[in-house]
């Protein structure tokens, strides 16, 4: 078996007095493509916040336990967040792109970390991640328009693309799904599936069915614990739990 | 059938009514306003329409024995010239009383007029020459018509003997209406026919970029600091409220802080643009503050988040997101702030800017004056030509502000991101 990338050892977060998540185990394996389900505020994001520890963000918010990258705490005192950031990338629920040109959308994150030196090369990573993101071929030609100027599922690919710019090993996908259409959701879809050979994919989804068509491994959380994980197929065929077998027939949620 | 007409009941009539009574409220409380706005306008501007000409006198002047005049003075004048050219026009009037009548045709700075004719053109000195010189306040009043003559002649400001030689001058076409350029290119007077806001206009200009230069990198500085730096605490809500109250304190109050603290302790020139633009600054800078926290706000956290999370630092994402899409906002703010600055006229009586200034200032730290102090001053002179005066200062006044918010606009233009 693979060695975990992402490991999770008795992780408790609390906002204010209220617990949120308790006591999670999780291992999330290299190269394959995880998914959070379970019902609405049940900690799926806010277990996706804690590994780019974007919960620091909230003054209310208080880690416990054990979180490794790459057999790293990442809690550790010595762990600078921006370096963390640069290797855990991710995609919001809403597509976000700054407000400026595609290109420098992109070439934002290799601009902050000095990744390029010379310019050619910047343009040479920012042609790359937008292949990468399969959105070359429709911005090629307009990459000096402004980011917001794209349809919705184009911009969520922008920041898929920015994401990936900077080569993180995991990349954190909160519903990037949940305000695209149908075909817009079977493109990501498959960006998915192909990014999954170059990064560690961890994705938040509402979707019973895009869970079982993208990703391998399923974890499935209720009222702020992980109730079961596994291989997608077993969680999905052959639940152990009372609770996920009632979910995903859709008797809670 | 299903009625959608007028009478289906869901109390349609009383809602059209209520509907109709409130546009016709609206409606009126527009009109009103705008009456009065226009009143007002009308009023300045026909006070002001008096100064647009002015009354000028020519004068056959004599200068052949002027030339140690210059020589022997520092600041020359030459008003025995123009005495002497006056009696000279009416060699009939003889009496004590009735020349110096007559020397009131010409403004009391006529003189210096001429010494500075003199510099530009030296060749007139030694010679007899005709030039036209600014007539007195009270001339450019009877000509235009602004002089009751049916009144008794001792309660008059022009005597009959008086209207006589303007007529004679008129018939000899010695008297002539021009553009006033004075009021834009001098400074003050006491002679309301030479006063001249120029000194005012670039008094203010210092004060309010002195006041910019200050208090916008400190106000938009905390601004940030507070909104997206500050840890929030007790303490930060304190300091929210101070700076929400000292935003409605009192103007004055701030002038004598400016003048215990600036003049007191700091020891700065007094009546300086230098010290009336800090005075401003300080009043402003809550203004300015608050209005940039609130652009600050208006920028979607989105931005912000998407950068923290590619590794950006806080200020990074500060600066290179959230920045540059709240800076037109800030920049208005900012400008809203230096509008009520450039109105202001108490903080600047309270550090001395209301000082009698002839000369035009060339840096903030000579003395100077402001346009509303101008204002004030002159709206409290006693001579009849000074309510003109007042009038078009006023003017001045709101073409400076006009062009503020103008420059406001068009920057907020330009800065305002396609994106
Ligand atoms: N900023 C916050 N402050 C306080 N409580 C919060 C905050 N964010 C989330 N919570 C609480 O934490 C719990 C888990 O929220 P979380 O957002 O992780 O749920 P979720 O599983 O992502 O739900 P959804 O599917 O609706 O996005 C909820 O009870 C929520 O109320
Ligand atoms: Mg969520």
């Amino acid at each position: 078996m693979l060695d975990p990338i992402i490991s999770a050892r008795g992780v408790n977060v609390f906002y204010g007095d209220s617990q949120a998540l308790f006591d999670i185990e999780l291992d999330v394996l290299p190269n394959k493509v995880t998914a959070l389900i379970g019902p609405s505020g049940c900690g799926k994001s806010t277990f996706l916040r804690s590994i780019n520890r974007m919960n620091d963000l909230i003054p209310v918010c208080r880690f416990e336990g054990e979180l490794t990258l790459s057999g790293q705490d990442i809690y550790d005192k010595s762990v600078d967040v921006v370096a963390l950031r640069a290797q855990v990338g991710m995609v919001f629920q809403k597509p976000n792109p700054f407000p400026k040109s595609i290109f420098e959308n992109v070439a934002y994150g290799l601009r902050i970390h000095k990744m390029c030196t010379a310019k050619s090369e910047l343009q040479d990573r920012v042609e790359w991640s937008l292949k990468s993101a399969g959105l070359w071929e429709e911005v090629s030609h307009r990459l000096d328009e402004p980011g917001n100027s794209l349809s919705g599922g184009q911009q969520q690919r922008l920041c898929i693309a920015r994401a990936i710019a900077v080569q993180p090993k995991v990349v954190l996908m909160d519903e990037p799904c949940s305000a695209l259409d149908p075909i817009a959701t079977a493109v990501i879809e498959d960006l998915i599936d192909s990014l999954r050979k170059d990064y560690t994919i961890i994705i938040v989804t509402h979707s019973m069915q895009q869970a079982a068509r993208i990703s391998q491994r399923t974890a499935f959380f209720h009222l702020g614990k992980l109730v079961e994980f596994g291989e997608t197929k077993t969680i999905f065929t052959t639940p152990k739990d009372e609770r996920t077998q009632n979910y995903i027939t859709g008797r809670i949620g | 059938m299903i009625d959608f007409g007028k009478n289906a009941g869901f109390d349609l009539k009383g809602r059209h009514r209520a509907e109709a009574r409130f546009q016709w409220m609206g409606k009126i409380a527009i009109a009103i306003s705008l009456f009065f706005l226009a009143a007002m306008v009308f009023t300045i501007a026909r006070d002001a329409s008096g100064i647009i000409k002015q009354t000028q006198i020519q004068l056959q002047l004599d200068l052949t024995d002027a030339t140690g005049i210059a020589q022997n003075n520092k600041h020359p004048s030459y008003g025995k010239a123009v005495k002497a050219a006056l009696r000279a026009q009416f060699p009939k009037v003889k009496k004590r009383k009735d020349k110096k009548r007559l020397y009131g045709f010409a403004s009391p700075e006529a003189g210096f007029e001429i010494a500075r004719m003199i510099d530009e053109s030296p060749e007139i000195l030694g010679r007899i020459t005709k030039v036209w010189v600014t007539a007195s306040d009270g001339l450019d009043l009877y000509l235009r018509g602004k002089v009751d003559m049916d009144l008794p002649e001792r309660q008059r400001r022009v005597s009959d003997a008086e209207r006589d030689w303007i007529a004679t001058l008129q018939e000899q076409g010695h008297l002539r209406r021009v553009f006033n350029w004075g009021f834009l290119t001098n400074g003050d007077s006491r002679e309301p026919e030479v006063a001249g806001i120029l000194s005012a206009l670039v008094g203010t200009a210092y004060s309010l970029a002195v006041c910019f230069a200050f208090a916008f990198p400190v106000g938009i500085g905390a601004a940030i600091y507070l909104e997206e730096f500050a840890p929030k605490s007790r303490l930060s809500d304190l300091i929210e409220v101070n700076i929400n109250n000292l935003a409605a304190v009192p103007s004055i109050v701030f002038g004598l802080l400016g003048l215990s603290m600036f003049l007191g302790v700091f020891g700065m020139p007094r009546s300086s643009p230098l010290v009336g633009g800090l005075v401003l600054a300080l009043m402003t800078l809550p203004t300015m503050i608050i209005a940039a926290r609130a652009a600050l706000r208006s920028v979607p956290p989105s931005f912000k988040e998407g950068a923290l999370a590619l590794g950006a630092s806080p200020v990074q994402a500060v600066f290179h997101h959230v920045f540059p899409v709240a800076m037109p906002g800030m920049l208005t703010g900012s400008i809203v702030g230096m509008a009520q600055a450039l109105g202001e006229t108490a903080p600047l009586l309270m550090i001395g800017m209301v000082a009698f200034i002839v000369d035009i200032p060339t840096s903030i730290l000579e003395p100077a004056t402001a346009l509303p102090v101008q204002i004030f001053l002159w709206a409290d002179s006693p001579e009849r030509a000074f309510t003109e005066k007042t009038a078009a200062a006023i003017i001045v006044l709101l073409v400076f502000l006009v062009s503020m918010n103008l420059i406001a606009i068009l920057l907020r233009r330009k800065l305002e991101t396609r994106f």
